[in-house]
């Protein structure tokens, strides 16, 4: 992939590591500095691990993002695993069907600037996330 | 890579080196479980400074290490989540209540020393 974007397979804990590592470098790289580097991370993470949870694999591609005079980084997380039947209840605290504690989406979006969800039972999900430099 | 533990006096020191798996994570979990058992300890600290991110089964790894070892008869102390870990996981929505920390292993070790035993965990 060019300069300032990675694309990251992940099949298996040691790639939610991978993928983190490799967002908060990106992030560096965008300018990101302290603690939005560990924030980015973190929500990478999360959506990393519910890709391995719940759909086995899938893949993270992590860019450097612009929007008019907006700066900042972007998250796509897809797989073609079972979906989400309710996004709504998906998205609530406290809300899992896995072995979690429920805040990992509700989590990973308040730790992101901008969210997407786009997912269909038996099709897959995908989830866009930005974050945009400090002004 | 797997944690170090450690045996000072009765407490177990285990000191999270460089980010963990969540297999990893679980590892430590089920070693110090153990741990408390074989080397009849009554004190736990895990050292996570190294520890870059703690998101949401980090943290519940963490609080699963310290309800088990206080039902095998130990107090754990979590020392050294950095400054930026902390704000992340209280953005994520987590809190560590009910669990005792330190802002180090020095802070901890104290702390476990200080606490008589019959009122730690209140």
């Amino acid at each position: 992939m060019d300069d300032g974007a990675a694309l990251i397979l992940v099949k298996q804990d040691v790639d939610v590591v991978l993928a983190r590592q490799r967002g908060r470098e990106l992030a560096a790289q965008a300018g990101f500095t302290g603690s939005n580097l560990t924030l980015i991370a973190t929500a990478i993470s999360e959506i990393a691990r519910n890709i391995v949870v719940y759909a086995g694999q899938g893949e993270l591609v992590i860019s450097l993002a612009q929007d008019h005079e907006r700066r900042g980084i972007k998250v796509v997380g897809s797989d073609q695993g079972p979906g989400i039947p309710d996004i709504k209840l998906a998205m609530q605290d406290g809300y899992s069907t896995g072995r979690s504690l429920g805040l990992g989406l509700p989590g990973a979006r308040r730790l992101m600037d901008d969210f997407e969800i786009f997912s269909e039972p038996g099709v897959g999900t995908t989830i866009t996330m930005w974050k945009w430099l400090p002004s | 890579m797997t944690v170090p533990i450690l045996k000072q006096g009765s407490v177990l020191i285990a000191c999270v080196q460089s980010a963990l798996t969540d297999g990893e994570l679980s590892q430590l979990r089920d070693e110090l479980a153990q741990g408390i058992g074989r080397y009849r300890a009554t004190g736990v600290i895990v050292d996570v400074s190294a520890v870059d991110v703690l998101d949401s089964f980090g943290s519940r790894t963490l609080r699963s290490i310290v309800f088990i070892a206080r039902l095998r008869g130990a107090e754990t102390v979590v020392v050294g989540i950095q400054p930026e870990v902390a704000y992340a996981m209280v953005q994520l929505g987590l809190t560590m209540e009910g669990i005792a920390t330190a802002l180090d292993m020095e802070e901890g070790l104290a702390l476990l020393h200080a606490v008589p035993r019959a009122r730690r965990g209140v």
